[in-house]
């Protein structure tokens, strides 16, 4: 019983979200307003690591933590890519993690985006040119919302999900995200 | 007949309740672990956004993963109009009583089993055998409690336990009615997927009992499944507090007594939402086989129950 | 000639028609052909003789002293409990001839169709024979005939070893009975001429309470082996399996019932009841029988003998149902003993037509892929629909799903059981939770069996060559299914005019007659025994069919477009195959692991490494058996003893004439001088 103790002497721990360093968040894609007007509510998302160093995978687990709580926004994280919205990506795509990469985008379904989180989904980072790289996330799957640092900071990676589901563009209210063919990336 | 649509509106109005619960349960949690956590009606907005989405099916299944989901929705809501919650309606009671209930949710998992077998996907495999293992346990105390309490009312129809409950008050805090209480407790955290029986928000799949099942689910077919195992939470919470503290339900169609009937109805059901929250929070997940310890347990409970309702007669 | 008597003759000329017509013919196909005729003629014609039975009231009778007179000649009576059974073999018998014409079908050319036909339609005539008999040599004689003529069905599949072995335990374990068929019947007897069953009644009436408790002993041992109640059952598995599927349907849904009629005339009809201890004992074989059927099925991945465990379940469903029937007679409580009896007749009619489903089913499957093995099948609802369609109806109502029979007729077991709570007596207060727990985890498992049986052999993707390439059966073995599977959903949607119905079966018992009394007429509910509970198969069933049309309307309206097809979420994985799929043995894991103190599960690992290096592993095999508990415990030392005596007895035949000389003298000395004492 002290367990009820400690929760009554801790408290609620969940912070204000902070404004966020603007430059952090790269609205790479628009994602349509009748897409936002679904998911704004209610985003489940399916994190993938594509051969990252983990760095991304730890700060992001701290979005779920009583100090980001990214539930209070309507996130939570789920286990299938079939009940996803949103792919998280990390880390630099590996070889071996490119066909996993395509079938996961293939598994979810429409309407849906992408995220790429950290340097190394954007640029490559500090593996960029390896012998064991297919190339950022953006050869493999397309990517609607890029979010920079090495590693970022819950907080932007957080603003910048809401940001992505937040804004709306001019766009065909029924398009759906382009389909990717699954296979090698090159020959 | 206006029974017959005061039982249509009673069980619409249980429906679209049954989602709530489950988030209420789901924010008292998360402010139980010191965070804010998302607000109460947080699952009808992932409802409509999952009637938004597009269906995706494996193409390794068959009919039955297309039927599965309308099946599991389709039999909740049957056995949703079956039980009692803010009034006791004769026909409903006189259709099926709660044998009937149990096996129409059987059948529910049944086919949803089936449909985990279906997309040939290892983790469906795993899901169905272990949610089959685990309901097959639990059906001995099922029994077993429904003889106690109809020992005690003289029918195993649910309308004739409550009123006989109401009617006789001594009779209910009594060993029997206490010891079957505390077996269907069991039960209910064991077919609704409670901690300590299973972790409904777990991420992984080599945890997963029921959600394991579900996994190939997307869209409309996910949201008819989820919100199936929302209104089965409902009934198993009404079962336990209709049947164990069945002061405050309304016995006839006046306005007043209905009034009272739904207060009294979701003043309990907060009562035991925020139980089972506070137990969800205490307790960690069970280790798989240590779960059929936990339902011989329950078996246990059950059978003294029955005993004593021998003896006490 | 009375409508009955031309029935009877339709019956018998039928089933001989086709049995003896069958030997005569020339071709396979004309053999096929005039058996299957001949059964669905005779099964027209057993079918019509018990519906007038059933509906006029007046019981049937026919002497034929004849040449037999000496043994009692052929006297056939055919009452309401004798109709109800024989109609129970009729709406079988029907499906399963018709069956049989397009099963035995790879036969042809390789001859024997002829004997086949013979044996099947004798077969149907001992099984519709042994409720119309009237006396003991009726009684016998043709359940003698049931059990060779069975025996040389199961034979069929001589070829194999195991389908031998099956037919030496079967004929051993069915003469077991027979032995302690005759000693009880002539324990009845009031004189050595008067043996029927009339004459059984008087007889019982004068015995001593210990001579009825030796006689109902002695049936229960005979009938319930024929039955398949544990530890009897042991031939079961062996033997159904081994048939061809249409005669394993007859055996396991219409011959195991004739043992419940046999408990059912002698113990109630001819003794008229007994002790409390009676139905005490019938409750606890039963829920034992249920219980460990159902535990011994989960471990099968032989599609047949897991048909065949769960017959071993169901007839303890039915012995519990006739165990609270038996209680609550000895108790004096009338009406609540014939809704024990009803249930159990009930479920006894709805077994038969779910269990025989299941087999035909089943016979499909093997027809069509070559194998009994569930580790090999799957897929096969895409390429056999029809056939899964029917074998999921078996399946949901065998797993007592809502709205179907299996569910109506358990609930009314339940609904006894609970019947029986009212007793104030601490042996109630005991037996009756435990039973109901019992039978309630039997129910439990039973249905997570059956999504393994139909999961694995019908759903995902194929396991062999053969279950890719299976195609739908033909049409007779369908049409057959189709009958099965409607007369289930009519006994369940039906089920408020079905037990009203039944009840009038117990007209006939003078003991119960005072209790029909109580049961209310056919309506929209079933209700239970004095009010217990109610329930309504047909509103159920209509409440669900308005709930999944109102919810596959919702969708359709709001979903976008139609389901898109992808691959099966692997978590990524390049490809998926069958050998990645769940097995069946891996769906029973938990189950054997939570009873593994019953099972005792040996676990067999085999590793073959790489001939070159001992760290690359070539294979890895695994196989897994269950402890076979009752044929080491009981059947073992018993055949040890029994070969020991042999043995023993053996080093009397020393092969010398003398030696034997000797014998003959002796037993003629000890003759004549008993003889001369006795006098």
């Amino acid at each position: 019983m002290s367990l009820f103790g400690k929760i009554w002497r801790t408290g609620v721990a969940t912070e204000v979200l902070r404004t966020v360093d603007p430059a952090a968040v790269d609205i790479g894609r628009e994602i349509e307003r009748r897409v936002k007007a679904l998911l704004g509510r209610a985003l489940a998302t399916r994190e993938v690591d594509a051969g990252s160093c983990n760095g991304c995978e730890i700060e992001i687990s701290g979005l779920a933590s009583p100090v980001y709580d990214m539930e209070r926004f309507g996130l939570h994280f789920v286990a299938s890519p079939r009940h996803a919205d949103l792919l998280l990506v990390t880390g630099p795509v590996t070889r071996n993690m490119e066909i996993p990469l395509r079938k996961t985008y293939e598994a979810t379904p429409d309407p849906k985006f992408v995220v790429a989180v950290g340097d190394c989904a954007k640029t490559c980072g500090v593996f960029a040119g390896s012998y064991a790289i297919a190339g950022p996330v953006q050869a493999v799957v397309p990517v609607d919302v890029f979010i920079d640092g090495c590693p970022p900071d819950p907080a932007d990676i957080l603003a910048g999900l809401l940001r992505a589901v937040d804004r709306f563009a001019e766009r065909r209210p029924d398009a759906v995200s382009p389909r990717v063919p699954v296979g090698p990336a090159r020959p | 007949m206006i029974e017959f649509v005061a039982l249509l509106v009673q069980t619409s109005v249980a429906v679209a309740l049954a989602p709530g619960v489950v988030g209420f349960i789901r924010w008292l949690k998360a402010r139980l672990q010191g965070r804010r956590g998302a607000a109460p009606w947080q699952p009808y907005f992932e409802l409509r956004k999952l009637f938004g989405k597009e269906v995706v099916v494996s193409r390794t299944a068959s009919w039955i993963f297309h039927a599965a989901p309308f099946i599991v929705f389709g039999t909740s809501v049957v056995v949703a109009s079956l039980v009692p919650m803010a009034v006791v309606t004769v026909v409903a009671d006189r259709s099926g009583d709660l044998f009937a209930a149990v096996y129409l949710l059987l059948f529910g998992t049944f086919f949803l089993a089936l449909a985990g077998l279906d997309t040939g996907s290892p983790f469906g495999g795993m899901g169905a055998s272990r949610e089959m293992t685990v309901v097959a346990l639990t059906e001995p105390t099922v029994a077993l409690a429904i003889v106690a309490l109809a020992l005690g009312a003289g029918s195993t129809n649910l309308g004739d336990i409550v009123i006989r409950g109401v009617l006789e008050p001594a009779r209910v805090p009594g060993p029997s009615y206490l010891l079957a209480f505390a077996a269907l407790f069991i039960v209910t955290l064991a077919e609704t997927g409670r901690l300590p029986v299973d972790n409904p928000s777990t991420h992984l799949e080599l945890t997963m009992i029921h959600e394991a099942m579900v996994l190939e689910y997307s869209g409309p077919y996910l949201a008819l499944v989820e919100w199936g195992h929302a209104v089965k939470l409902l009934v198993f919470f009404s079962l336990l507090v209709n049947l164990f503290v069945p002061w405050g339900i309304a016995l006839s169609l006046a306005p007043l007594a209905l009034l009272g009937g739904l207060v009294a109805f979701v003043v309990k059901l907060a009562v035991l939402s925020v139980a089972v929250a506070v137990l969800e929070t205490r307790v960690a997940k069970l280790r798989l086989f240590r779960v059929p310890e936990l339902l011989s347990a329950s078996f246990i409970l059950a059978l003294l129950a029955v005993m004593t309702s021998f003896l006490v007669r | 000639m009375t409508p009955s008597a031309l029935a009877l003759g339709l019956m018998v000329a039928g089933y001989a028609a086709g049995g003896g017509l069958g030997l005569a013919a020339r071709t396979g196909r004309a053999a096929r052909s005039v058996t299957a005729a001949g059964g669905i003629a005779g099964s027209l014609g057993a079918l019509a003789l018990a519906i007038s039975v059933l509906v006029t009231g007046v019981p049937f009778d026919l002497a034929l002293p004849g040449a037999l007179a000496a043994v009692g000649g052929i006297l056939l009576r055919l009452d309401a409990l004798g109709a109800f059974f024989l109609a129970v073999v009729a709406l079988v018998g029907l499906p399963a001839s018709l069956y049989g014409w397009a099963y035995t079908a790879g036969h042809d050319g390789r001859g024997g169709l002829g004997f086949l036909g013979l044996m099947f339609n004798l077969f149907l005539l001992g099984m519709s024979v042994v409720p119309c008999a009237g006396n003991v040599f009726t009684f016998v004689a043709a359940w003698e005939a049931m059990a060779v003529t069975s025996y040389f069905l199961v034979m069929t599949g001589a070829d194999h070893e195991d389908t031998r072995r099956a037919g030496l335990w079967y004929i051993a374990m069915t003469h077991l009975g027979l032995v302690m068929l005759l000693p009880m019947f002539f324990a009845m007897a009031p004189g050595p001429d008067q043996t029927s069953f009339a004459d059984l009644r008087a007889g019982a009436a004068a015995l001593s309470a210990g001579g009825r408790s030796g006689v109902f002993l002695l049936a229960l041992a005979a009938f319930g082996s024929k039955a398949g109640i544990v530890p009897l059952h042991v031939w079961l598995p062996r033997a159904h399996p081994a048939a061809p599927s249409h005669v394993s349907a007859l055996m396991s849904g219409v011959m195991i019932k004739l043992g419940i009629y046999g408990v059912l005339r002698v113990a109630l009809d001819l003794l008229g009841g007994g002790p409390v201890w009676w139905g005490g004992l019938l409750l606890a074989l039963g829920s034992l029988s249920a219980l460990l059927g159902v535990l011994y099925a989960l471990m099968e991945h032989d599609l047949k003998r897991l048909l065949a465990y769960h017959s071993v379940e169901n007839v303890g469903i039915i012995f519990i149902g006739l165990g609270a029937g038996f209680t609550l007679q000895s108790y004096g409580l009338r009406a609540l003993a014939t809704f024990g009896f009803v249930a159990a007749l009930y479920h006894t009619l709805n077994h038969a037509c779910f269990k025989g489903l299941l087999f035909l089913g089943a016979g499909n499957v093997v027809h069509q892929t070559h194998t009994r093995n569930m580790e090999e099948l799957g897929g096969l609802i895409k390429r056999m629909p029809q056939t899964a369609l029917l074998f999921l109806v078996g399946s949901a109502a065998i797993a007592a799903l809502p709205p179907l029979n299996g569910f109506a007729s358990e609930w009314m077991v339940f609904q006894a059981l609970l019947a029986g709570a009212r007793i104030p007596r601490p042996e109630m207060a005991v037996g009756v939770p435990i039973a109901v727990g019992m039978l309630a985890l039997a129910s439990g498992l039973a249905a997570a069996c059956f999504v393994k049986a139909f999961g694995i052999s019908f759903l995902a993707l194929p396991r062999s060559e053969h279950a890719a390439r299976a195609q739908e059966a033909p049409w007779p073995m369908r049409a057959s299914m189709w009958m099965l599977a409607a007369a289930c959903v009519a006994l369940g949607l039906g089920a408020s005019v079905v037990v009203p119905a039944l009840s009038q079966v117990l007209r006939g018992i003078d003991d119960l007659g005072a209790g029909l009394g109580g049961v209310p007429p056919p309506g929209l509910l079933v209700h239970g025994p004095a009010g217990i509970g109610q329930m309504s198969p047909l509103l159920i069933a209509g409440a669900l069919a308005a709930a999944l049309l109102i919810s596959v309307l919702a969708v359709r309206a709001v979903r976008r477009g139609s389901p898109r097809a992808a691959d099966t979420w692997g978590c990524g994985r390049i490809q998926q195959t069958a050998r990645m799929e769940y097995t069946a043995s891996a769906f029973a894991e938990p189950l054997r692991r939570v009873f593994a103190a019953l099972y005792r599960p040996t676990a067999d690992i085999t590793v073959r490494l790489h001939p070159e290096s001992r760290f690359v592993v070539r294979s890895l095999t695994y196989r897994s058996e269950v402890e076979p508990w009752f044929e080491k415990a009981l059947y073992d030392p018993i055949l040890r003893a029994a070969r020991w005596t042999s043995r023993s007895v053996r080093r009397l035949q020393a092969g010398s004439v003398h030696l034997y000389l000797l014998y003959v003298a002796t037993a003629l000395i000890v003759a004549l001088l008993s003889v001369w004492w006795v006098k």
